[in-house]
């Protein structure tokens, strides 16, 4: 008999090692005779345990991890491929509390199918979400997205079936689909992984969209730093269009749809949607100042849809299993679920899908573990370089854009970073002064100039101890022309980590509690 | 006009004949010619110009605007190490200072700083001459450095 041999091709587990791993594998395996079938899946997004290596047996997955290159041999005595016992093994994978417990929605088939196996995709529910959109009338379409309550994943929230509907509802001879896929904030991978390991869910995401609002052109803009991505999604459209996914009539009917891949150049602003769409025309990612929207001129002054990677991925769940199976999921307003991304100084590193309203702190210490170094935690900044910070006594705070919007703080992308106490707020505050500095679009002075003094007035904070009351209270007042004064979300939110940071964490800056509230 | 300007002035062409219906090709252009040469040099907005149809400081401004696109050649080998948050939570700050130290003065290595990798819950994370590395400690950046030298 064959066995099967699973080794992630993401490229969170090839960084830990995955590929001299499955080398290793296959070396020892021809050496002793042994018939193995090398799987390369996606990751199951428990990163901790990467490289993960899973075998099946009997038609059940086992998992062991994280594996060394150094400790394969001993995996082969342990009889690994009968899922024989060892210090790395970790059970049943589908068991793993980590998986069970999550719900999986747009990462139902992610760390289980090849990712770009057309025959695993079809085998695990694909293309049936685009199926029953070709059975649609294009205004039914975008009222299941509308009925979703599928909100924009990139961070500001918006209704994705709002911006469907103006965008179907304008008339052009060119509409456009784009995909934001140039995730900035640190502490998040979600969208990545999508690419990687589940790109034809992203591409049959993006095909509906286009048949909803008439568009026949998509765009996947992609951040340089995703090269692995960039390989995939263009091998996935080159594949997705043999098999008639893309081009004319696809699938026999009477739609026409193309994805061009493009790969960004290195600016978190290109993030922002309209500095985005000027750099898909081949200008500077300067922002744009709105209106007009995007959805009625946008790139090449066409009506366009620009949306988040992980907001396209969760369409074609909405049309397979339909609008209400996916707005059962959620609180409030906030309807579905969030692919969380678990990251900085945690135990248990990795990507949790909940439906909204799950705590930061289940999040956190169920699902994470606590700090890697095990360490009290600090601080936790929730919603990238942009978010604020959360001390550790207000985590149980529910994880809903609503709830989070109350407390001044964003889910943004929904990514967790981590901070034990060893942290120094101020050079946080300090480095979000200068990230902004530094990727400043340049177009509005509080943002460009304002970044930069900040970035002088922590560091006389740090030097000058004697001057720290004076200086916050010029930090603050800084903070509030950047907040009010700026163009877009870069300069206008930077102070969110910066203020917070201060807020919680005062002797960080040479000021006691007493002075914070005298200032 | 020196060979190696006349091959890079080659490649500049093929970059806009290859991309020459595609609208709003700037970037996937710049990224052929450095992903060909391994920088942007300095004649490819004059040459790009006519061709494109667009002035030379349009070409420039857009050149200079990404930190992606580098206009000096590169060192033999690139180590890239995230600065951002969670690898900041994971200790990024010392690691950098002590491979700067540890390389500086060697003309083999250019040692970059980059903003998030996507491997943010297995952090430091760098990217040695386009390899992802994860759990990087100083132990583990000397035999990474160590590698790379002997793969070259
Ligand atoms: C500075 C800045 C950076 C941004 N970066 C991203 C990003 O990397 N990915 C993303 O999807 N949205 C990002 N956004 C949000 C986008 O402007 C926009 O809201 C989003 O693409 C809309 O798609 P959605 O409705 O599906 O979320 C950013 C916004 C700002 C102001
Ligand atoms: S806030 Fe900053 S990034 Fe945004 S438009 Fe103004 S200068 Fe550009
Ligand atoms: S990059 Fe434009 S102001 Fe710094
Ligand atoms: S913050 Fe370093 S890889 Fe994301």
């Amino acid at each position: 008999m064959k066995h099967t041999v699973f080794i992630p091709c993401d490229s969170a587990a090839l960084a830990a090692g995955a590929e001299e791993v499955a080398q290793e594998i296959i070396r020892l395996a021809e050496e002793a005779g042994i018939a193995i079938n090398i799987k390369r899946n996606g990751s199951r997004g428990m990163f901790w345990l990467e490289p993960l290596v899973e075998v099946e047996v009997d038609g059940i997955r086992h998992a062991y991890g994280p594996v060394s290159v150094e400790q394969v041999a001993d995996l082969f005595a342990a009889d690994f491929l009968n899922a024989g016992t060892h210090e790395l093994y970790q059970g049943v994978t589908e068991d793993i509390e980590y998986l069970k417990n999550q719900e999986r929605l747009t990462f139902a088939r992610i760390g289980i199918t090849e990712p770009l196996s057309l025959q695993d995709y079809e085998k695990y529910d694909g293309w049936v979400g685009l199926k029953k959109a070709i059975s649609l009338k294009p205004a039914d379409i975008v009222q299941e997205v509308l009925d979703s309550g599928l909100r924009g994943r990139g961070g500001a929230g918006f209704p994705a079936g709002i911006k469907w509907r103006t965008v179907m509802q304008a008339t052009a001879d060119q509409k456009y689909i784009v995909i934001n896929a140039d995730e900035g904030d640190s502490g998040t991978f979600a969208d990545r992984m999508v690419m990687e390991d589940d790109p034809y869910m992203l591409i049959e995401g993006m095909i509906i969209a286009g048949i909803a609002v008439g568009a026949t052109k998509g765009y996947v803009y992609i951040r340089s730093e995703y090269p692995h991505a960039v390989d995939t999604m263009t091998e996935a459209v080159r594949l997705a269009r043999e098999a008639n996914y893309l081009g004319q009539n696809i699938l026999g009917s009477s739609f026409t749809f193309e994805i061009e891949i493009r790969k960004a150049a290195g600016s978190y602003v290109c993030g922002e949607e309209t500095a985005l769409l000027e750099s898909l025309e081949g200008k500077r990612g300067i922002v744009r100042a709105k209106p007009p929207l995007p959805a009625l001129e946008g790139l090449f002054g066409r009506p366009t849809v620009i949306n988040n990677v992980l907001t396209m991925a969760a369409v074609p769940y909405v049309l397979a299993q339909g609008a209400k199976a996916y707005a059962d999921f959620g609180m409030g307003r906030s309807r579905g679920t969030l692919p969380f991304q678990l990251a900085g100084n945690i135990a248990r590193g990795g990507l949790v899908e909940k439906a909204f309203g799950v705590t930061a702190r289940e999040l956190i210490e169920v699902y994470g573990g606590g700090t890697f170094t095990k360490r009290p935690i600090k601080a936790v900044q929730i919603g990238g370089p942009l978010g604020a910070y959360i001390p550790a006594d207000k985590l149980d705070i529910a994880m809903d854009y609503e709830a989070l919007a109350q407390k001044g703080a964003v889910l943004g992308h929904g990514g967790v970073v981590v901070f034990d106490d060893t942290v120094d707020m101020a050079e946080q505050a300090k480095y979000a002064m200068e990230f902004c500095a530094l990727e400043s679009c340049g177009k509005c002075t509080p943002c460009r100039i304002g970044s930069t003094r900040g970035v002088e007035v922590i560091a006389k904070i740090q030097s000058q101890p004697q001057q720290a009351v004076a200086q916050t209270a010029l930090l603050r007042d800084l903070c509030d022309t950047m907040l009010n004064g700026s163009l877009c979300a870069m300069g206008g939110m930077t102070p969110y980590p910066v203020l917070s940071a201060l807020d919680h964490f005062p002797e960080d800056f040479n000021i006691t509690k007493t002075e914070q509230h005298a200032a | 006009m020196d060979t190696v300007e006349f091959h890079h002035e080659s490649v500049i062409r093929q970059a806009a004949q290859r991309y020459r219906d595609v609208p709003g090709a700037l970037l996937p252009i710049l990224h052929h010619i450095q992903d060909t040469i391994g920088f942007i040099p300095n004649q490819t907005a004059s040459e790009l110009s006519p061709i494109l149809n667009l002035s030379r400081a349009e070409i420039h401004g857009v050149i200079t605007y990404y930190h992606h696109f580098k206009q000096t050649p590169p060192a033999k080998h690139t180590l890239a190490i995230c600065q951002a948050e969670a690898c900041q939570a994971r200790g990024c700050r010392s690691l950098t200072k002590e491979v700067t130290e540890m390389l500086a003065g060697d003309h083999d290595w250019h040692v970059e700083h980059t903003y998030c990798l996507g491997l943010c819950a297995t952090g430091p994370a760098i990217e040695i001459d386009g390899q992802l590395k994860a759990h990087a400690t100083s132990e583990k950046l000397q035999k990474w450095i160590k590698d790379a030298k002997e793969n070259a």
